[in-house]
């Protein structure tokens, strides 16, 4: 893992002193309350429903034990005692106060982190494959880009007053788990076809949001030690051109499709051709920060584990959980293993602090003192031994952090919504919950197979809810909550947006609906096709006749 | 209108009136203004959407451009300030506009020389605390912005004099 040097350490301290300096410079009158708005923001503090909510970064989703420790410390001594996992890889407190704030800023800055840039109209938080260094369609580790990116774009002072928030996901792998075509900028590591040297191809005018839209390659090849240039050139164009007269409009998806992408590409270029190069001091950047993340000295084992191919064989229900947990390691006798956040009937992405300090103690145990935070907001343990892989479900089960649903049908992704968000229009967490129950059964979920269903509580689509296998969008339709349900949608290398079924359901209905549309997949499928094969395959007019017979029955 | 540069506030030397000294004149009479004034110290204000191309030609007879700032949330002229510089403008860039203490770092950086602001914000913010936020943050990572070395850079000299005196030891 990445470790601060003596700048970095430097930078976040007087970043905290800076900010408690800003506080209280609000409280003197000195700052108006609009004018301490987007400094409160840029260090990461909301004002919510009931309180002030914390955004703590996770750059590119890569935490400690001893990290994720100073997490539980801050969330009992001033928060409730637990902390929400995101869908963009940070880690949130609900109820902090914000005199509070700078004193747990120190804390975070005692343990190399910070809240920068998690809000504002600014270069947010950088997200990366969370599988990064473990997977094996890996070209090259996209971490050092990440953590190059993360400094470059710390109260940078040309971009930290941007028309909207911005938004920058990495890979280096071939499939593209990070979402890069759902992103403001993707940058994707790859091999030219022709030359085989690595270097990057760049996305852009991706984001969901109020009109979603799949981001475009800008640039197919960029040569190494041209990222920087390449960045600032897309940040200069849409900070100049990006509109600003309407907050809906203003992210650079909604630039490049009124400009269209040839003509973005020619101001993008341009822009690039004549300002300077940095590749010197992008180079040596990257290959200081490298070795950090190539320090894992790892067993050499077998690729088939003995001890692990018994316990599953011996112990049915751990060797359900195997079944979505593992991710294949490059190295051999290893698994990356996903840990559902997502108890039936629980909050997703939610842990109590106990949680995270046993967890922490797991992490160190098993993977080395290292953990991911997922999109789906889910945590992986990335270099477990195969060996091992029992006796950490064990651990597992009696923290309460064991169960067997990745990727299924009640690993929900959902945002806080109406019960904290002050977006919100509508609550996400009571209809993951329902629809959790409804599916709860461990034998009916692995029946049904993969299936994501994302909710979000307003049309800023935190939860993702375009790109979900099901979709769901809390609205408010005179006073009452209404939800909205889509279908088709798919966050990979397909990006695609879900469709609508049809006219928006009260919260009690959405479960039912669900079940039909279930159903009507399980009636149709073909021997191993999975739910939204099946959707690609019947299209989502085939799913709309059942959806709406329930609604109208509802109705009557 | 107060005027601030890097050493705190300073007298302004030039007016929007027609008087003896420096002139800061709008866009639209720029070019009027040069053809009377051949002698004069003349500057333009420019809204913070202008092409560096129309102002491109005028580099050598101005002595100032000011960017106007609408709102402080409006990050536009640091963006303009940026390719001014970079098209080789080398006389006084100007912000005028709402700008807070926060931001006089980020502005210095991307090429300003000085910042005019409205009366109302001297009533609430001190030369001191514009001078506290200059210091606030020691390097910066960025690489190329005006006046400071960054945190890449003073990295790499790090290095630099590291291998040199081993190999010298």
């Amino acid at each position: 893992m990445y470790a601060y040097d003596e700048f970095d350490e430097r930078f976040v301290r007087e970043r905290v002193a800076q900010f408690r300096d800003q506080v209280a410079r609000r409280l003197s009158g000195s700052l108006t309350e609009d004018e301490f708005r987007p400094l409160r923001l840029q260090n990461g503090l909301y004002l919510q429903l009931h309180a002030y909510m914390l955004r703590i970064a996770i750059p590119y989703g890569v935490l400690s034990s001893r990290q994720l420790r100073q997490l539980a410390l801050i969330a009992d001594r001033f928060d409730k005692g637990y902390g929400h996992f995101t869908t963009r890889q940070n880690l949130q407190f609900n109820w902090p106060k914000l005199s509070d704030a700078p004193d747990i800023l120190d804390l975070l800055a005692d343990v190399g982190m910070h809240a920068i840039q998690t809000s504002g109209n600014c270069i947010r938080n950088v997200t990366a494959d969370h599988f990064a260094g473990v997977a094996r369609d890996e070209i090259e580790d996209p971490r050092p880009v990440a953590e190059l990116l993360r400094q470059w774009s710390s109260l940078h002072p040309e971009f930290s007053f941007l028309p909207r928030k911005f938004k920058v996901a990495v890979t280096g792998a071939t499939e593209d788990r990070a979402v890069l075509k759902a992103h403001d900028v993707g940058v994707r590591i790859l091999r030219h076809p022709e030359s085989g040297e690595i270097g990057y191809q760049i996305l852009a005018g991706g984001g969901l949001g109020r009109t979603p839209m799949i981001g475009k390659v800008v640039r197919d090849f960029l040569p190494k030690g041209q990222l920087l240039a390449y960045l600032d050139a897309i940040m200069r164009v849409y900070n100049s051109e990006g509109r600003r007269d309407n907050k809906y409009k203003a992210r650079i998806k909604i630039l490049v499709h009124e400009l269209g992408l040839d003509a973005f590409r020619n101001a993008v270029e341009s822009e690039f051709a004549v300002g300077p190069n940095w590749s010197a001091e992008e180079t040596a950047e990257l290959a200081r920060i490298a070795p950090s993340f190539s320090k894992i000295a790892y067993d050499d084992l077998p690729a088939v584990s003995r001890i692990f191919e018994a316990a599953k064989l011996a112990n049915p229900t751990f060797a359900e959980w195997v079944e979505n947990a593992l991710f294949p390691h490059r190295v051999a006798g290893y698994a990356a293993v996903t840990i559902s956040l997502k108890p039936v009937g629980g909050v997703p992405g939610d842990m109590t602090s106990d949680q995270m300090r046993a967890f922490a103690d797991l992490a160190e145990r098993y993977s080395s003192g290292e953990l991911r935070v997922t999109h789906a907001q889910n945590l992986v343990l990335p270099h477990v031994k195969l060996d091992d892989l029992f006796d950490l479900w064990r651990t597992l089960g009696a923290l309460g952090l064991a169960t067997a649903n990745v990727g299924l049908v009640t690993d929900i992704i959902a945002c806080p919504g109406l019960d904290y968000c002050a977006l919100a229009t509508a609550r996400s967490i009571p209809i993951a919950q329902a629809i959790s129950r409804r599916f709860g059964d461990s034998a009916r979920q692995r029946e049904i197979g993969p299936l994501q269903i994302k909710i979000s509580g307003c049309i800023n689509a935190c939860g993702h809810h375009h790109v979900g296998h099901i979709g769901i969008l809390g609205l408010e339709k005179r006073g009452q909550e209404s939800y909205q349900v889509t279908l088709g949608g798919e966050a990979s290398d397909n990006l695609a947006i879900g469709e609508l079924l049809g006219p928006g359901l009260s919260a009690d209905e959405v479960a039912d609906a669900i079940e039909r549309i279930v159903a009507g997949y399980l009636a149709k499928r073909r021997p191993g096709e999975t739910f939204i094969e099946a959707v690609r395959r019947l299209g989502v007019n085939a799913f709309k006749s059942a959806f709406l017979r329930g609604a109208q029955d509802a109705a009557a | 209108m107060p005027l601030l540069d890097r050493m705190g506030w300073r007298t302004d030397d030039f007016s929007r009136d027609d008087v003896d000294g420096g002139i800061i004149v709008p866009l639209a009479a720029l070019r009027s203004t040069l053809d009377a004034r051949r002698a004069g110290v003349i500057g333009v204000e420019i809204s913070n959407d202008v092409a560096v191309d129309r102002l491109a030609p005028y580099f050598a007879q101005l002595a100032l451009i000011a960017i106007a700032f609408p709102a402080f949330g409006d990050g536009r002229g640091f963006s303009l300030a940026r390719r001014l510089r970079q098209a080789g403008f080398a006389g006084r860039l100007r912000a005028v506009g709402p700008l807070i203490p926060d931001q006089g770092p980020y502005a210095f950086a991307c090429g300003f020389d000085e910042i005019e602001l409205p009366e109302a914000s001297l009533a609430r913010q001190s030369e001191a605390q514009w001078a506290a936020a200059l210091g606030a943050i020691s390097h910066a990572y960025q690489p190329g912005y005006a006046r400071q070395t960054s945190i890449f850079e003073r990295r790499r000299a790090a290095r630099a004099h590291k291998q040199e005196s081993r190999s010298h030891a």
